[in-house]
């Protein structure tokens, strides 16, 4: 089967687009000294990233004739979900006291004011 | 259409997943804490649903994808029940 050649270039240059994003989150997840910063590079870039690769399937299974159902409901999934997790690993960081290597240690996790 | 542009995207992409994937391998090796290892194998989970719809793009299939809906799932709630066992001590209460 032949596609559009202006289809073709769309999805490749999404495919690329993702992939670079993804790289750029997992380079992120490496190269940052401090978990609180190491938390905000793969939820948006690989979020975006994997976005990219379905936005690019289901270009090419529209142009092939079958509408992409499960890729839509992958994504809209993947971007509902992604920000749940960052929230809940973010709160289990505070809660074991993970201290940031930006800041003092003294002051690391400053302290929750109580309920009054 | 021997070599299509297509094909060489999804190579290259294939290739950057791939390193991507190693390099969260080596903070789940390396990380210091254990939340740094929780957010590796969320990376990776998100990662492999990437790699997953590749497959699927290149072998022309649509019961790929379903497979990629479940691990995003699988993904998804072992990263919540992993988070609320570090908070929580207890994974359902």
């Amino acid at each position: 089967m032949t596609l559009h050649p202006l289809i073709e270039w769309l999805a490749a240059s999404l495919l690329l687009v993702s992939a670079f994003f993804l790289l750029v989150g997992a380079v992120g997840l490496v190269r940052l000294p401090d978990f609180f910063m190491r938390l905000h590079a793969p939820t948006k870039a690989s979020t975006l990233g994997v976005g990219g690769a379905l936005l690019a399937s289901m270009l090419v299974s529209a142009a092939e004739g079958r509408a992409g159902f499960a890729e839509l409901l992958i994504t809209l999934f993947v971007f509902v979900t992604a920000p749940v997790s960052a929230n809940l690993m973010a709160q289990a960081a505070l809660h074991l006291r993970i201290s940031g290597t930006a800041t003092e240690p003294g002051d690391a996790v400053p302290e929750r004011a109580g309920p009054p | 259409m021997s070599t299509s542009i297509l094909a060489l995207a999804l190579d290259i992409a294939a290739g950057a997943i791939s390193l991507a994937m190693v390099l969260c391998g080596w903070r789940l090796i390396r990380g210091p804490h254990v939340v740094d290892r929780l957010l590796a194998i969320d990376t990776l989970y998100l990662n492999a649903v990437a790699l997953i719809v590749l497959l699927g793009i290149r072998l022309h299939t649509p019961i790929l994808f379903e497979a990629a809906l479940v691990v995003a799932m699988l993904g998804f709630v072992s990263t919540v029940a992993l988070a609320r066992y570090l908070t929580r001590g207890d994974a359902i209460e």
